[in-house]
């Protein structure tokens, strides 16, 4: 089989102080610098390289919206891999005006937590292979959970948590998992509110957790400090693809010397 | 529903004359500005005297076999005389699917009377329940034989996302294949050479993507 793991590069776009889309990143844990227009950032990362290009809009207003979804057209237009969307997607119409603004897939988190059927709304009008369900994961070491799995000697499960990680659902990652599937969700994007930002790796627990227990492709997210971390999501989780933001956008390591480094070390990859 | 026209990016070669069909399907936004890029001057139209006098005709897709050939069920004659034509005719994904006479999407959905548009004898089938279905990704494309849509991308990647391949009666159809479990059908052609398909998205296959829609437009040109 030769079908390649892949490197996908996510820019969070906001609105600048003059009303223009930018790309922030965010700098361990704490303020969001700015960090390029989300246009040139697509083309650099296209011609590097890039299998795919995730935009999530982190304006949360609506005003924000319409100034999202041309800059998505923009970025469409210009770049010719597939084109993931996310950010504040609530109904099969926020669905259906970021299809046709240029994604190939849209992201749906809180929108599809809050109401299950979106998805297989979405998965019916549009196909299973645009709908995206991403997660932002928390290890909990309680008994509430529904999946457990060892994390350095302690039983852990793992939280949906929404509003970037500060409110708990009660919800388990992995049984929401199953059930985003068996309602038709293409392909599970997975976050981890615990790595995200500390560049020590992805959440390789949490990754294999859902890996294991869906035939969905998965997309790792979250604490991506080098090619080597991607290499054991790839290896020790078994994840499709691998999602970094801040490595690439502060060049330390370019998409290009991230897939000759995993091509090196014989993971497949596109060329 | 009304015609858009665009301008093409490539001003100094000779402009092809492009239809992308709208039968109803949303996202058309990515191959009309891959085509564009490549150097086609582009209208998406329903419209079948538009169809019939282009210099290429684009069958896009994405979807069910069923749902897709009802709607494309309008155009059905207007395709088989472009087919007749020497007027390049090229699906892609779904659009390449319906160039078949038929498929096991269909006949698992009960719409087994919903039949192909019969350019490019043979069926699709459904991949393998041991695979992660649909294939999504990037996979190799292995070249069989000569074909210009093919012109140098023999051994590159391009982007899949599909549950169903073709599987053409006569052997020859058979212009490229890929290995997901099996090697199966990943560029067809007809006999003549004028109607062909890629089951990949050539609009999302970064720089071979953008080689095959040259292609295209080139034998648009020459046609």
């Amino acid at each position: 089989m030769t079908l390649t793991k892949r490197v996908i590069p996510c820019i969070d776009v906001d609105l600048d102080d003059d009303g223009n889309p930018a790309v922030y990143t965010g700098v361990n844990f704490e303020d969001l610098e700015y960090t390029g227009d989300p246009v040139e950032m697509a083309k650099r990362y296209n011609e590097a390289g890039a299998d795919e290009f995730v935009f999530l809009d982190i304006t949360a207003s609506a005003d924000g919206r319409e100034t999202m979804l041309d800059t998505v057209s923009a970025v469409a237009d210009e770049v010719f891999i597939p084109l993931t969307v996310g950010g504040g997607i609530r109904t099969k119409a926020d669905v259906k005006e970021t299809l046709r603004a240029g994604a190939d897939k849209v992201s749906i988190n809180s929108g599809a937590i809050a109401n299950p059927d979106l998805i297989d709304e979405g998965a019916r009008a549009f196909g299973n292979q645009c709908i995206v369900i991403s997660v932002d994961a928390r290890r909990r070491f309680d008994e509430n959970g529904e999946h457990y799995v060892d994390v350095d000697g302690e039983s852990c499960w793992f939280e949906c948590t929404v509003k970037g990680g500060r409110e708990g659902t009660g919800l388990d990652v992995v049984e929401w998992a199953r059930e985003a599937e068996s309602r038709g969700a293409g392909e599970l994007f997975v976050n981890s509110i615990d790595a995200d930002g500390t560049k020590d790796g992805y959440d390789i627990p949490l990754t294999k957790a859902v890996c294991d227990n869906v035939t969905t492709p998965v997309i790792a997210s979250s604490g991506c400090g080098s090619p080597d971390d991607m290499y054991d999501v790839f290896t020790d989780a078994g994840a499709d693809a691998a999602l970094a933001a801040s490595i690439f956008h502060f060049d330390e390591y370019s998409v290009e010397e991230c897939k000759r480094r995993l091509d090196e070390r014989g993971i497949p990859m596109r060329r | 529903m009304s015609q858009q026209s665009a301008s093409a990016d490539r001003t100094d070669a000779a402009v092809a004359d492009v239809v992308v069909v709208d039968y109803g399907l949303g996202n058309l936004r990515s191959v009309t500005r891959g085509l564009e890029r490549a150097g086609a001057a582009v209208t998406i139209t329903d419209d079948v005297d538009a169809i019939s006098s282009a210099d290429g005709v684009v069958l896009p897709g994405v979807g069910a076999f069923g749902e897709g050939m009802e709607n494309a069920g309008p155009f059905r004659d207007t395709l088989r005389e472009v087919a007749e034509s020497d007027t390049p005719l090229f699906g892609i994904c779904l659009g390449m699917q319906m160039l078949l006479t038929s498929s096991e999407e269909a006949e698992k959905a009960g719409q087994g009377d919903a039949k192909g548009l019969d350019l490019i004898p043979g069926t699709n089938e459904r991949f393998a329940t041991d695979l992660t279905v649909p294939h999504m990704g990037w996979n190799e494309l292995d070249v069989q034989r000569e074909h210009p849509i093919v012109d140098g991308v023999d051994g590159e990647h391009a982007y899949f996302v599909h549950s169903y391949y073709a599987v053409p009666d006569d052997e020859h159809a058979v212009v490229a294949t890929t290995d997901y479990g099996h090697d199966f059908a990943s560029v067809v052609a007809n006999e003549d050479g004028t109607v062909f398909g890629t089951q990949f998205h050539p609009e999302k296959s970064g720089e071979t993507g953008l080689r095959i829609l040259r292609n295209f437009v080139d034998l648009c040109v020459d046609g």
